[in-house]
């Protein structure tokens, strides 16, 4: 007995000291963000002496992190939307149809869950299609990088959803438009939530899309100007935390908020085998 | 017949032409052009046959350090990623009970935040002189384990592979989390009425019935891998030297010269490897999918 609540205590322990190592570096950034310059200097634990809660209007002129921050919210946004709307369309399609066509044309578009991107005729794509440089190409870009991922996560789903629905609603003389929209899709809210709330998550935080095909400072997304920043403002760790703070304050929200959805997305899959 | 109408193909379209305008046609476009002099000044390419990949395996050249670098941070963060990731799983499962969503709330939260932030804060961390790290140490009495973290070529890469365990290691315990309570607590109450101990109960009973969860992650943490850039791109950008330098960090390096050939070689050598991967890759999901 004794030697089981001597366990139970170790396992505190061990996990408390765990969570510090996690959330020691966010705390620096959070008290250094208020901090003077020479303050922040060492990145010290120490708590602000003064509040310079000014440090965070200063980047925001001077990062111009307004733009950004629209910037950020629209790729993620607008990508989220389109990559987990037609990954839902495909999913349902090529699980209810499984011709042997479209058995081979799901593992064909799952395997991008593995496939590395070639920058180069990346390029090319891109400025053949004049998507570079412009806020729609980085949208579609992001979106296409999701769409695998979400195919597989929602073609799973969509076995526990009865094929008598789609009769019923044929029946009731539904189109193939009509019965995806309005019986299909409200019921794949969980797994959509899920897709998306991780497809949103990544698209914020997708720096290397944004580096090679975006080199119009007006349309940088928070990670791209958060580096940028860093660059001209290295020795000032207060705003360079100030910057940091904002640039993941939006990720925390979302993922404090969606956690329950974000734990179900990454187990699905990895662990029924 | 029927099936066609209620479930047109049309529906699979917009997905289908994402995924091959951005990642199908470059992947293999680009293998075309690696037997090109293809560069970012000229408009015209000429065929030159093997010449970029005689100069990727040459040894005057720096690309098998890339390569092994890449094989280098692969390996040891699958090592260490899985082996802490197993280790703060069996924890919060079978050490603490109750408030383990809160732990495990707190070790999931870097996952989510950009890779690029975390770098840059860990740049103020691992700095030499005033960083966290080291004044920790020395204030412990441990300063002879300071370290010149990024700046030492020969640890910088081991540095890097910290960092990333750090933010990545919440995600694979989440998975093996999940992968030990569907293990059923039969077996343990067998084993402890046989009298097995905690490693003879870890290696008898959790080890082997976890194997599919184990393998799901390796494969997770190898695709991550073999791809990393931003946070390399971050802390050191490659260096001190060629120290940290992985694929990308070289295939950016080769964009930004103009060495487009070249460098879609390089990228088209990893495009086929994880190509292969991504075969078995298949194999697996559609297995967890099947038994579901």
């Amino acid at each position: 007995m004794l030697a089981k609540r001597f366990n139970v205590l170790g396992a505190h322990s061990l996990a408390i000291i765990a969570c510090l190592i996690m959330v020691i570096p966010f705390y620096l950034v959070v008290v250094n963000s208020f901090k003077s310059k020479a303050d922040a200097s060492s990145m010290s634990v120490a708590l602000p002496p003064t509040l310079h809660a000014e440090n965070f209007s200063t980047v925001i002129s001077a990062g111009k992190l307004g733009t950004s921050f629209f910037n950020s919210v629209l790729y993620a946004s607008g990508s989220t939307i389109i990559g987990t709307l037609f990954a839902a369309m495909a999913a349902f399609v090529l699980s209810r149809n499984r011709s042997r066509f479209n058995r081979l044309l799901y593992f064909f578009i799952i395997m991008g869950i593995a496939l590395p991107a070639n920058y180069f005729t990346l390029t090319k794509v891109m400025q053949i299609t004049a998507l570079i440089n412009t806020r729609g190409g980085i949208i579609l870009l992001l979106a296409a990088g999701q769409i695998p991922f979400g195919v597989f996560l929602i073609y799973g789903f969509l076995d526990t959803i009865p094929r008598e629905l789609d009769e019923a609603a044929i029946m009731d003389g539904c189109g193939p438009l009509q019965l995806f929209f309005q019986i299909i899709l409200p019921m794949l809210t969980p797994v959509l939530v899920t897709d998306a709330v991780l497809s949103f998550l990544g698209a914020w935080s997708n720096f290397i899309m944004p580096l090679y095909y975006l080199n119009n400072t007006a349309s940088w997304p928070m990670t791209l100007s958060v580096y940028n920043f860093f660059g001209q403002y290295q020795a000032n760790w207060n705003l360079v935390s100030a910057d940091i703070l904002m640039t993941v304050l939006p990720v925390i929200l979302v993922y404090l908020l969606a956690q329950r959805y974000i734990l179900s997305g990454i187990t699905t899959g990895a662990v029924k085998g | 017949m029927i099936h066609r109408n209620r479930y047109p193909f049309y529906f699979v379209l917009g997905a289908l032409i994402l995924y091959l305008v951005f990642s199908i046609i470059p992947g293999i476009a680009g293998i075309f052009y690696s037997f090109t002099d293809w560069s970012g000044y000229t408009t015209t390419v000429n065929f030159i046959g093997l010449d970029n990949f005689k100069t990727i395996f040459s040894a005057n050249e720096n690309y098998l350090l890339y390569i092994r670098n890449t094989f280098t941070f692969t390996l040891i963060t699958i090592v260490l990623k899985t082996a802490l990731g197993l280790a703060l799983a069996l924890i919060l499962t079978e050490g603490v009970k109750r408030p383990a969503y809160f732990y495990r709330m707190l070790i999931y939260l870097p996952v989510v935040l950009p890779a690029l932030a975390v770098a840059l804060i860990f740049r103020s961390i691992l700095n030499p002189a005033t960083g966290f790290l080291n004044t920790t140490l020395r204030m412990m009495g441990l300063g002879i384990l300071a370290r010149k973290w990024l700046v030492d070529p020969h640890i910088a890469l081991y540095s890097v592979i910290g960092v990333d365990t750090w933010q990545g290691v919440g995600y694979i315990m989440v998975i093996l989390i999940a992968g030990l309570q569907s293990v059923p607590r039969e077996y343990y109450e067998a084993a402890e009425v046989d009298g097995a101990g905690f490693w003879a109960r870890l290696f008898g009973i959790t080890l082997p019935l976890m194997m599919p969860a184990i393998i799901i992650v390796t494969v997770l943490n190898l695709l991550y891998a073999l791809k990393v850039f931003d946070i390399v791109y971050a802390l050191t950008n490659g260096g001190p030297g060629y120290a940290t330098d992985v694929v990308y960090t070289a295939v950016f390096q080769a964009f930004s010269q103009g060495q487009w050939g070249l460098g879609t070689a390089f990228s088209s050598l990893l495009f086929v490897f994880m190509s292969v991967l991504g075969f078995f890759v298949i194999r697996l999901l559609d297995r967890g999918q099947a038994i579901e």
